[in-house]
């Protein structure tokens, strides 16, 4: 089975006098229906790894196998593409659109991963079930909780049946309560054999990983 | 596939725009003044250059001239092909459609003298002679003409061939004439004319206002005059067609083409000249206006990208292309343009009507106008929202998440 990520060598430098190696040449294999924390101090090259993995960023060497397909040398609609229909995305700000409903917001992922019009209401809706929001459906982000903010943002990443579903410090604004929450949620959607990819610099959170990865300086080493 | 249809890109940009309706309202404004702003200044050139035309047409409609036509001799001369017969105003007052008419001729008086003294002083400065103009007793009727004081000759002077002589009003105070009841006298070379009355204004012939004007009969009694030299016709409005038509076969029934009529025009060709002429100088005032606009939208719409700039992160996170992007914002800044011509459009339109009710004029504001305009604040939606939407995709979607939300 083709493993989700597999990087050889990847290797991110910003340009400047001398330039910044922010992530040293790392090698790395994820295989489909892991749940992988990768930990660290901020500053240490986690949110450049998670960008690196997520597509939003291009890596100045190495190679990135995303689901078994080339992700370098790629044309930007192409790499837009597997962005939209392979990865799903959870921030640690949510990135909710406050005057959009619960539901419009989970559509919107939707839209841009070209699913059907038919499809998108009830996929969203299913996702929303999925993550226990299915009675908030017309709330507006701002009246929800911390908590089913996230959560509505889980539903938008996986309602469009993505490979991988990266988070970056997905419980940074949440109290411990409404982490578990999100915590939970995130072992409920590994049982179901989604793949997670989980940046976090809390312990706790990424004791609930299966696999573990720390990266300090741009050096990424194997925890378990 | 990740494709946006057209739909679904309406529906994002319309969820854009309504979502902050107090920002909607402050970046339609600029538009709305601007195209308000043009939609009036034409409108009320329109309407301007129509209350203009329509006082110009009220004289233009309604006076004719027949004058005989002329031909080119081999010398190079034109010579006349026809006369007009001394009883024209006779023939031409049965006819429909013509309310007055009179003959008129210029006067070779021979580079007589002329002067409101008999002696003649050697050391006094030599004047140009006022011109001398005989004409036919309908005179005043016929050019919409007032006398100042005194009379004008009747029938009976014309018959006789009597010497009297009405004086322009310049030509009046050119000769130190300023009264009648005192029987003035001027003289044309040798003989005395008495002043019967004084020409205060006319709407034709402006420059019988200068002249010395006598009957026909005494012209052709002292100077020989030969021929009248043209008609002057007032007529009814809408009649210069058949005026046209009719008047040479009434003067000339065995020539009419020897005689020519230069009757108005029915189209409002006098009001499109003249509404072109104010057009080019409001249309630049509506330019500066719209320009105004356009970049408050610019201003506006940048604003909105730098606010939305984790919104814009989100969406290419999502999978949305850099084009996808720029088309929500353009199509946004679009149809914020639209808003704002249309409501623009509308409430120039109401100027318009509501200054002319007031001044009891009557509103032309065209079509095309209207709704063109409407659309213009649609093109300058699409202009100003260029740049701001080509810098939302410019972004990079790792900078704009940073940005917040």
């Amino acid at each position: 089975m083709t493993p989700v990520i597999e990087l050889r060598g990847l290797t991110r430098e910003f340009p400047g006098t001398p330039p910044v190696v922010a992530l040293h040449p790392t090698d790395l294999v994820v295989e489909r229906g892991d749940y992988l924390s990768i930990v660290g101090p901020s500053g240490s090259g986690k949110s450049t790894l998670l960008n690196l993995l997520g597509l939003l960023d291009r890596p100045t060497g190495g190679e990135y196998l995303l689901d078994g397909e080339p992700s370098l040398g790629i044309s930007e609609t192409r790499r837009t593409q597997l962005r939209a229909g392979r990865i799903g995305f959870v921030f640690q700000a949510f990135h909710l659109l406050p005057h959009r409903t619960v539901l419009e917001n989970v559509v919107l992922a939707t839209i841009y991963a070209g699913i059907d019009r038919a499809e998108r209401v009830p996929r969203a809706v299913a996702a929303l079930e999925r993550v226990h929001l299915g009675h908030r459906l017309s709330f507006r982000p701002p009246t929800l909780s911390g908590g089913e903010r996230q959560r509505v943002a889980v539903a938008r990443a996986v309602a469009t049946s993505p490979r991988l579903l990266l988070a970056d410090e997905p419980t940074g604004n949440l109290d411990s309560v409404t982490s578990g929450e999100v915590l939970d949620l995130f072992d409920e959607l590994h049982a179901d054999g989604l793949t997670l990819a989980v940046i976090t610099h809390d312990e706790h959170v990424a004791a609930r990983a299966h696999r573990q990865v720390r990266i300090s300086d741009g050096v990424l080493e194997v925890v378990r | 596939m990740s494709s946006l249809s057209a739909r679904d890109l309406l529906v994002e940009a319309s969820h854009g725009i309504g979502s902050r309706p107090g920002r909607l309202v402050l970046t339609i404004l600029g538009t709305v003044l601007g195209i308000a702003a043009v939609v009036v200044t034409l409108g009320m050139a329109q309407t301007g250059a129509g209350q203009i035309a329509k006082q110009f047409d009220a004289v233009a409609a309604t006076q004719a001239v027949a004058q005989p036509a002329t031909t080119q001799t081999m010398g190079g001369d034109t010579r006349a092909r026809t006369t007009l017969p001394w009883n024209s105003p006779d023939r031409v007052l049965r006819l429909n459609g013509i309310e007055a008419a009179a003959l008129l001729a210029d006067v070779d008086v021979a580079g007589a003298r002329i002067s409101a003294v008999p002696v003649v002083d050697p050391t006094a400065p030599q004047l140009a002679a006022p011109a001398v103009v005989a004409a036919s007793s309908g005179l005043l009727d016929a050019v919409r003409g007032t006398l100042s004081t005194g009379r004008l000759f009747d029938a009976g002077h014309d018959a006789r061939g009597d010497r009297v002589v009405v004086l322009g009003a310049g030509a009046a105070e050119r000769l130190g004439v300023n009264r009648v009841d005192s029987q003035p006298s001027i003289f044309i070379g040798e003989r005395a004319y008495t002043v019967i009355g004084i020409l205060g204004d006319t709407a034709r012939r402006r420059d019988l206002l200068d002249a010395v004007i006598l009957p026909l009969g005494t012209a052709r009694a002292d100077f020989g005059l030969a021929a009248p030299g043209e008609l002057q016709m007032r007529i009814d409005v809408g009649a210069g067609s058949l005026v046209s038509e009719q008047v040479p076969i009434a003067l000339s029934p065995n020539t009419p083409e020897n005689v020519e009529v230069s009757a108005p025009p029915t189209g409002g060709e006098l009001a499109r000249n003249v509404r072109g002429d104010i057009n080019v100088v409001f249309l630049a005032l509506g330019a500066v206006a719209l320009i105004v606009g356009g970049l408050g939208i610019a201003n506006v719409t940048l604003l909105s990208v730098m606010e939305r700039v984790g919104e814009i992160g989100l969406r290419r996170a999502l999978g949305a292309t850099r084009a996808q992007v720029a088309a929500q914002f353009i199509v946004e800044s679009v149809v914020v343009g639209l808003l704002g011509g249309l409501i623009g459009s509308a409430l120039g339109v109401f100027v318009v009507v509501g200054v002319s009710a007031w001044q009891d004029w009557t509103p032309i504001v065209d079509l095309p106008l209207a709704f063109g305009s409407a659309l213009l604040g649609g093109v300058i939606g699409l202009l100003a929202g260029a740049y701001p939407a080509i810098k939302a995709a410019s972004l990079e979607p790792v900078t704009a998440l940073r940005g917040g939300l």
